[in-house]
């Protein structure tokens, strides 16, 4: 537990790595999304663009 | 060596190339930032004068390293893409945009959160290295507004360029702020010697190798969607797409 304490200065040092983990974890997510997102916008095109030829 | 760059210049081979070179970067990325935190939480000893609170360098000293060079990616992406006519390079600036901008983020916030039990303060108006921070941030938000508010790609790759290349006069100024003015906060201490604990300096050392090879992977990954999206009407994309295999 002292650990967790870090000297009375837990709540501190305690947000600011889960913070750093939330921010790292969202911006993949959202890479990650935007990724799938345009992938899956140009494959829906290009099967119209297929069918209509 | 220029036929390499050449190659990986193309926007095919470079989308194929950044798919396998990401995890690459992205598995020791994360062991080294693993071992780092272990390292910087619970083994390296305490500072005489902050105590545990100083434990906060491990995050903050990275992000705010990476939100310089973030910066700098994207400005020279913006200039060879002005001067060179390279397309890859505002690929590489407009990916380069949001990751520097979360870790400016981050830099500022877990600044702020150090910054209340050692200076009894959250934000310090007059402060020079926070306000030159927090017009960084502003720039990355400027560089994404810009882009987002023109349709014309071609058009908004130059606009941004210009922006990114003008803001690199801020990025000076966040690194010698804390030289050129008194300010709240430290000097610089990571690359003077005999300014930390060997124990404190590895860690951190290591953190900011595993930040860098972390923000290696996602930039990679971005430029791969940004390229995706620019060459959407070309062939290589067009037979990726359809072939039964797929590109992912």
């Amino acid at each position: 537990m002292d650990g967790l304490a870090m000297g009375g200065y837990g709540a501190y040092v305690w947000s600011c790595f889960g913070l750093t983990l939330l921010i790292i974890v969202f911006s993949e997510w959202r890479a990650r999304i935007r990724h799938k997102r345009v992938y899956r916008d140009i494959e829906v095109r290009l099967k119209a663009l297929e069918e209509r030829e | 060596m220029w036929t390499w760059f050449h190659k990986l210049a193309s926007p095919p081979h470079f989308y194929r190339t950044a798919a396998l070179l990401s995890p690459w970067f992205a598995v020791p990325g994360l062991a080294l930032i693993a071992w780092g935190t272990w390292q910087g939480l619970f083994v390296v000893p305490m500072d005489y004068q902050q105590g545990d609170a100083f434990r906060i360098i491990y995050v903050h000293v990275p992000s705010a390293y990476l939100s310089l060079m973030a910066y700098m990616i994207m400005a020279t992406g913006g200039a060879i893409g002005l001067i060179w006519r390279m397309k890859l390079s505002h690929a590489v600036a407009a990916a380069a945009a949001p990751i520097g901008a979360a870790f400016t983020f981050l830099a500022l916030a877990t600044g702020s959160i150090w910054g209340r039990p050692m200076w009894g303060t959250w934000w310090e108006w007059g402060d020079p290295r926070m306000m030159s921070e927090l017009i960084l941030l502003f720039l990355y938000f400027g560089y994404m507004a810009l882009r987002a508010a023109i349709d014309d790609t071609a058009k908004a790759d130059k606009a941004s360029a210009v922006l990114a290349i003008v803001g690199v006069v801020n990025v000076v100024i966040v690194h010698f702020s804390v030289e050129w003015w008194s300010s709240l906060h430290q000097g610089q201490t990571v690359f003077k010697r005999g300014t930390m604990d060997a124990d404190m300096k590895t860690a951190l050392l290591i953190m900011i190798l595993g930040f860098t090879l972390l923000f290696g992977s996602m930039l990679l990954r971005r430029i791969r969607t940004e390229v995706l999206y620019r060459e959407r009407r070309t062939r290589w994309v067009r037979d990726m797409i359809l072939s039964p295999k797929g590109g992912g």
